[in-house]
């Protein structure tokens, strides 16, 4: 990893820190008091906006090959999320994924 | 089924809790596993499980840190993977927030996808639950998952080192990612946060710094409360 040692530590404490300060944001400090909506509304959707956007670069231009485009990564991809979707299985759908990037990368050599 | 003490609420916990050892093993290993292969020593490892106890918001971490991105950058993605448990605090509180300081304090500390959702649909059945026997419950819930965490973390650290690069572990991350996306897409405003952030992320690549992550999550948040506004008042014309 190129990320400086130093570096590493930092990340490890900032996001202990502020991990916890935002599970202790409301229980802690807002105790009984009411969310605007809004706020709320936004915040469902973090996950599910943050997750798609770390992983869809990966999956289109993968770093392994130099950033051209991968079938195997593609199809490993597209397989995951599918099964996720249908299954509603995390570890099922993390199997199927795996099965099929080995299984391509050893088809197609 | 109505508690007589905290104890029999702690013990329901746990009865609610123990299935997802399934789940968080082989995730704390694989953790472990790609924390060791970046580089992490395994004191690094293991602090950085103990204190941050967050999985999707650690991956999310080791992966823009191998992408080289600024500390802040790394920083500002992950607690943003984070956010929702900004939001499961939210909805925790009108069920704990009148137990004490120190306890609520302990339970923030272990808010995450499992003890959230088992003690909310808990609380909702059984409204009679005094605040003790809530607070029984969720730390019931977190029992056998926090030492099963910690120890196939550990595990995997071990081993980490020891894998050989043709496993093509590069792709581990995005696998994991997708795996927990599919089971969290369960409205289509969820559907539509997370294409227009799959397609903003996309074209945002050439931002520096990574920061493209950031404007298409924040996108991707905006277009899935637009697009529950607008199914919601569908609904209510209808």
């Amino acid at each position: 990893m190129s990320t400086a040692p130093d570096g590493t530590w930092i990340v490890i404490l900032g996001l202990a820190l502020g991990s916890f300060a935002l599970r202790f944001s409301f229980i802690g400090l807002v105790g009984d008091r009411r969310m605007p909506a809004w706020v709320l509304r936004h915040l469902r959707y973090t996950a599910v906006a943050i997750l798609p956007a770390l992983v869809a670069p990966a999956a289109v231009w993968p770093t392994a090959t130099g950033g051209a485009l991968d079938p195997p990564r593609l199809a490993a991809s597209a397989v995951t999320l599918a099964v996720g979707l249908t299954t509603r299985n995390v570890i099922f759908a993390m199997l199927s994924g795996a099965a099929t990037l080995y299984g391509l990368i050893w088809l197609l050599g | 089924m109505p508690f007589t003490t905290s104890n029999s609420a702690f013990w329901a916990g746990v009865r609610s809790g123990a299935p997802f050892i399934i789940v968080v093993g082989p995730f704390g290993m694989l953790f472990g596993v790609l924390a060791a292969e970046a580089g992490l020593d395994i004191v690094q490892i293991m602090v950085f499980t103990a204190t941050v106890f967050a999985g999707a918001a650690q991956f999310t971490a080791l992966q823009m840190m191998q992408d080289n991105a600024p500390t802040l950058i790394v920083l500002a993605s992950a607690l943003a993977v984070n956010l929702r448990c900004a939001m499961y605090s939210a909805a925790l509180t009108p069920y704990l927030g009148a137990a004490p300081i120190w306890q609520r304090a302990l339970a923030a500390f272990f808010i995450v996808d499992q003890s959230y959702a088992c003690s909310l649909i808990e609380y909702e059945r059984n409204p009679r639950m005094t605040v003790p026997q809530r607070m029984g419950f969720f730390f019931g819930v977190m029992a056998p998952i926090v030492p099963f965490w910690y120890f196939s973390t550990l595990l995997g650290a071990v081993l980490g080192t020891r894998i050989p690069e043709s496993w093509a572990l590069d792709f581990a991350l995005p696998i994991m990612f997708l795996a927990m996306l599919g089971p969290m897409l369960r409205t289509p405003a969820h559907m539509v946060a997370a294409l227009v952030s799959t397609i903003a992320a996309l074209l945002t690549t050439w931002v520096p710094h990574n920061l493209g992550l950031l404007v298409a999550g924040a996108l991707g948040m905006m277009a899935g409360a637009q697009a529950e506004l607008m199914i919601e008042r569908r609904k209510v014309s209808q």
